[in-house]
């Protein structure tokens, strides 16, 4: 019989045995990997799965507003959208590159490096690529929102600032919490955060600044969200009443105009700040939203530093404001005494070199007591006088004025500026102390430097008897320090006479400062930045143009508003740049304090016109021309003493 | 000779093991898709399912030695449709795999896998001697090559690793000898070990296969790739802990992170679902089955039945080994499926068809 396979019995058991040994086996080490992962390593995967399905996504909480004294808004928040980029998936991301760059305008290379600047944040976590999108960013974010899946649009709150930099220094700005911020606010802040980077945003930005919400969804594996588990509502952040007066502030910024320089105005009973700037300015609103790298360098490296708030930062030689502290120290300690007179022909000799009064080639002040010599702004008078007094005790009396330390005003980064003093010389510069330095500081050069803050703390407390308070901007501010270094009566009666004297008498320094009906005092001051030998070396140079001063104030004893300006490099006399704003200032105090007692203006009329809110800038209660200066040369100069 | 096997004689145990393993894929299968935009897919199943038992029980009625006697036939009839699906066959993912048949697309290499059991048993079942010459084996190589060559053409890398373990369980059966043995396991090491490695893996395979291998062996480095499918599966199955989610409670399977959960992965929704415990259920089903078909080949009339059964005991325990272990990612995705309780039309009338062979042989073990 030939072979067939159809009859062929030959079964090899033994190795069909072998085989279902295999299967068994293969069965076991299958369920081994399933014991691994589902008993062993049960919890690890557990909560990987809550990842995938649970997202955590913040609901923004809104800032504080601003209001000024009367409640209207100088800070707001708008609400905004910005895009989001879900970087989950790195090559979807790049695949999709080109087209984000086109539909949002942004450059491919603009977006790399922000992918590459956020490359160490978890993958989950998405980035803002576009803080500030357009109805057109939108619309293309809504129309592509199947073909390119990783945009997405976050509602946000982005604060509004007063157009042109209005106020902008006091109120500061915010920005996206740095990673120093993060680190040090014990977890409280997370990248992305909006918070305070500098002025009353920093100051009080635990106020300002609100609780995000949170918002946990339940997502698909395509980031839909297909549930919701659990809300937390955010709390909105608390608003705060500024002690600023809107009116006060506009005439403030308008007098200034663009001049670089400061004004500050304070009511010196309560140490409320009623008006600040600062010039050249930013426009906040440019950081409201993430400003441009190149933009900020600008910003920083801008030779006229428009980010320094000069109100509490510049430090600069307070001139002839100065000779006020000496001659209260010389009525105080009557050294010399009250009767002093001194005889100036243009210039005085000490220790063999000659220093120039401010008058010197044009006339001379001839024989003046204190009162013409404050009127009158004469520097031999006060050289000598300083000469008399001494630095410890010019030191004593400006130190306890508020000179060379800070005023604790409520704003970050305030300078202290410096009051020389022998032990100051002694330890920064390891010499004696030169008695012929004592004739520079009297006359508020040398090594004096001041902000205008203190200028206006000095002598507004010095008008109101010696009780100085510490500036503050916020209105309700509780505990307000107060330093008291009591005047006596007949020295206070003779200085604010004297500072009456420079606006209303004639050979006063600010007689064109006149106002009817208010009594308008204060005292001018016009410092050197560099000494008339330097300058007559270096030729006539904007950036070594004089210093204007003023410190203005009503009435003339104690008190209710004092403002010092400045004006940097103006080349004017500090009665002549400075003095016009100081006016206008009091002027507008004036005209609104009026009117209130005449009931025409009330808090609650103004409520309805809130400039932050609305497009248009409310005009100003006074009409000013920055420039307008009135020309007065015999009279509407200062004190120009040689420094050594 | 009795030509009509009476129902007793049927394997009603294996046909339970069969269809609690279609139970458990049809459950399976609608707590994937029910709130999807699949959903009622679990009713397509049973009409797969329903028509694979009719298909199992018709085949199982024609004698498998006439079937064994037209191998040469069928075999020309498989490298043609092969050929043919290169040529003629729609592109779907980058791969032509699917001939429009009857109003369905088929994968004609589901129906090659058959055909090649077939060809295999009636090859191993002629060779005389107790033990297999290595002329022999290299011809059963041939047999097995061109159309693992055309299948790889495809390219469809997982039916075409298929035919390898048909082809060795065959040959061990077949009296392979060890030394053999040995030599052909070291070449099956060394092709593995140079599929991993990427300067010889170049020459080897295409872009999407190398991909495969490198996201399995680095799934960090690939977010969203097959890298990404395999961990996701890996949490799956992880997070189900030893009691399972729950039926229908699955958030990987629920939400969709678990790739294509009805079908290739469908253990990994299975094992999320209803855990450890679950999964004892499911691999004990399997080994169960599998073991049948071992029983029923050492049950067999003669050796040309008995390579037919471990032809498609090979088949579905390399289906059942490679799909599960892809799972719980001891292996890169290949994109097999797993026998009857993946969704899938071809693959389960395969799975039936082969049974039905299983059974024939079963059916004439008494016979003559």
């Amino acid at each position: 019989m030939s072979y067939s396979f159809h009859s062929d019995n030959r079964l090899p058991q033994t190795r069909l045995a072998v085989v279902s040994y295999i299967i068994v086996g293969m069965i076991g080490l299958l369920l081994l990997g399933f014991w691994k992962l589902q008993v062993i390593d049960s919890d690890k995967y557990g909560q990987m799965a809550e990842q995938n399905r649970v997202r955590s996504i913040p609901i923004i909480a809104p800032r504080g507003r601003m209001l000024d004294r009367d409640g209207r808004v100088m800070v707001d928040n708008r609400p905004s959208f910005s895009v989001l980029l879900l970087r989950d998936d790195p090559k979807l991301v790049e695949q999709y590159l080109p087209a984000i760059s086109d539909g949002l305008a942004i450059s491919v290379d603009d977006l790399h490096e922000q992918l590459q600047n956020t490359r160490n944040l978890p993958k989950f976590q998405p980035i803002v690529i576009k803080p500030e999108a357009s109805s057109a960013d939108l619309d293309f974010i809504e129309s592509h929102r199947s073909d390119i899946p990783v945009l997405e649009m976050l509602s946000v709150s982005r604060r509004r600032y007063m157009p042109n930099g209005f106020l902008a220094h006091a109120t500061g700005y915010v920005g996206e919490a740095s990673e120093q911020q993060i680190e040090a606010s014990n977890t409280k802040l997370r990248p992305g955060d909006v918070v305070g980077m500098d002025g009353l945003e920093r100051q009080y930005n635990d106020i300002l600044m609100g609780t995000d919400g949170m918002r946990r969804v339940i997502v698909n594996s395509v980031g839909k969200e297909v549930d919701h588990l659990s809300q937390q509502d955010p709390i909105p952040g608390k608003q705060i009443t500024l002690t600023i007066d809107y009116d006060l502030q506009t005439v403030a910024e308008q007098s200034l105009g663009q001049r670089p320089g400061a004004v500050v105005a304070l009511d010196p009973r309560t140490g409320e700040v009623l008006a600040m700037v600062s010039r050249p300015t930013p426009d906040p609103n440019d950081f409201a939203v993430r400003i441009p790298k190149e933009e900020w360098r600008k910003l920083n490296e801008d030779p006229l530093h428009p980010l320094l708030n000069r109100a509490i930062q510049a430090q600069l030689a307070p001139g002839s404001v100065f000779k006020i502290i000496t001659a209260t120290a010389m009525l105080e300690d009557k050294v010399p005494p009250e009767s002093y007179t001194a005889f100036c022909p243009g210039y005085g000799t000490f220790f063999g070199r000659q220093f120039k009064c401010w008058v010197y080639g044009k006339s001379s002040h001839g024989v003046v007591d204190l009162h013409k010599a404050i009127l009158a702004s004469c520097d031999v008078f006060f050289y000598n006088v300083g000469l008399k007094l001494g630095i410890d005790r010019l030191s004593f009396y400006a130190t306890k004025f508020g000179l060379g330390h800070k005023t604790g005003i409520d704003l970050p980064s305030e300078k202290a500026g410096l009051m020389p003093s022998r032990e100051w010389v002694e330890r920064v510069f390891h010499r004696k102390w030169y008695e012929g330095e004592v004739i520079s500081v009297a006359t508020g050069q040398g090594a004096v430097i001041t902000t205008p803050l203190q200028l206006a703390r000095t002598i507004g407390g010095i008008a109101s008897g010696g009780v100085f308070k510490q500036p503050h901007m916020l209105k309700d501010a509780q505990n307000i320090g107060e330093e008291r270094f009591p005047i006596s009566e007949s020295t206070e009666q003779k200085i604010t006479d004297a500072m009456y004297g420079v606006v209303n008498e004639p050979g006063g320094t600010g007689t064109q400062l006149k106002l009817t009906g208010i009594e308008m005092s204060g005292k001018s001051g016009t410092a050197q930045v560099i000494g008339y030998a330097t300058r007559e070396r270096l030729g006539k140079q904007k950036k070594f143009e004089d210093n204007a001063w003023f410190v203005g104030y009503a009435p003339k004893r104690n008190p209710e508003i004092v403002v010092a300006v400045l004006v940097q490099e103006s080349g004017q006399h500090g009665g002549t740049a400075s003095g016009p704003v100081a006016r206008d200032i009091v002027k507008a105090y004036y005209d609104k304090k009026n009117r209130k007692i005449q009931g025409t203006v009330t808090a609650a009329d103004q409520h309805g016109a809130n400039p932050a809110s609305g497009a248009a800038v409310v005009a100003p209660l006074v009409a000013v021309e920055p420039g307008e200066a009135p020309a007065a040369p015999a009279h509407s100069g200062d004190g120009k003493p040689e420094p050594q | 000779m009795k030509d009509a096997p009476g129902t007793r004689d049927y394997d009603w145990w294996l046909i339970a093991i069969l269809a609690a393993i279609c139970a458990l894929g049809v459950l399976e299968i609608y707590s994937a898709t029910h709130a999807s935009n699949l959903a009622g897919m679990h009713i397509k199943q049973i009409k797969w399912l329903l028509f694979g038992f009719a298909i199992m029980f018709g085949l199982s009625r024609v004698d498998y030695h006439l079937i064994l006697d037209q191998a040469l036939i069928l075999y020309v009839v498989c490298l043609t449709a092969l050929a043919a699906v290169l040529v003629l066959g729609g592109t779907r993912f980058g791969a032509k795999r699917w001939i429009h048949f009857l109003g369905q697309d088929f994968q004609v290499s589901e129906l090659a896998k058959l055909i090649i059991i077939i060809v295999l048993a009636r090859f191993f079942a002629e060779v005389r001697s107790d033990e297999l010459d290595l002329r022999d084996l290299l011809k059963a190589g041939m047999l097995v090559g061109v159309p693992l060559a055309l299948i790889l053409k495809q390219p469809d890398l997982g039916t075409a690793l298929v035919l390898v373990p048909m082809l060795a369980v065959g040959a061990f059966l077949a009296g392979l000898k060890w030394q053999h043995a040995g030599i052909f396991t070291l070449a099956g090491v060394l092709l593995v070990g140079a599929v991993f490695y990427p300067p010889v893996s170049k020459h080897l395979l295409k872009a999407y296969q190398r991909e495969r291998i490198t996201s399995f062996l680095h799934p960090e480095d690939d977010a969203k790739g097959s890298g990404y499918q395999l961990l996701q599966s890996k949490i799956a199955v992880g997070s189900g802990g030893f009691w399972g989610k729950g039926f229908g409670n699955g958030s990987q399977n629920q939400l969709g992170y678990i790739p294509v959960r009805y079908s290739d992965f469908i253990m990994s929704a299975w094992a999320e679902e209803q855990g450890f415990k679950g999964v004892l259920l499911a691999l004990g089903l399997y080994m169960a089955l599998l073991l049948r078909l071992v029983q029923n080949a050492q049950r067999a009339k003669d050796r040309a039945g008995m390579f037919l059964v471990m032809g498609v005991a090979a088949a579905l325990g390399f289906h059942v080994l490679v799909n599960v272990a892809m799972v719980i990612g001891a292996m890169p995705v290949t994109g097999i499926p797993l026998p009857l309780m993946s969704y899938g039309g071809s693959a389960t009338l395969f799975v039936f068809m082969a049974i039905g062979l299983v059974m024939n042989v079963r059916l004439r073990r008494f016979v003559n």
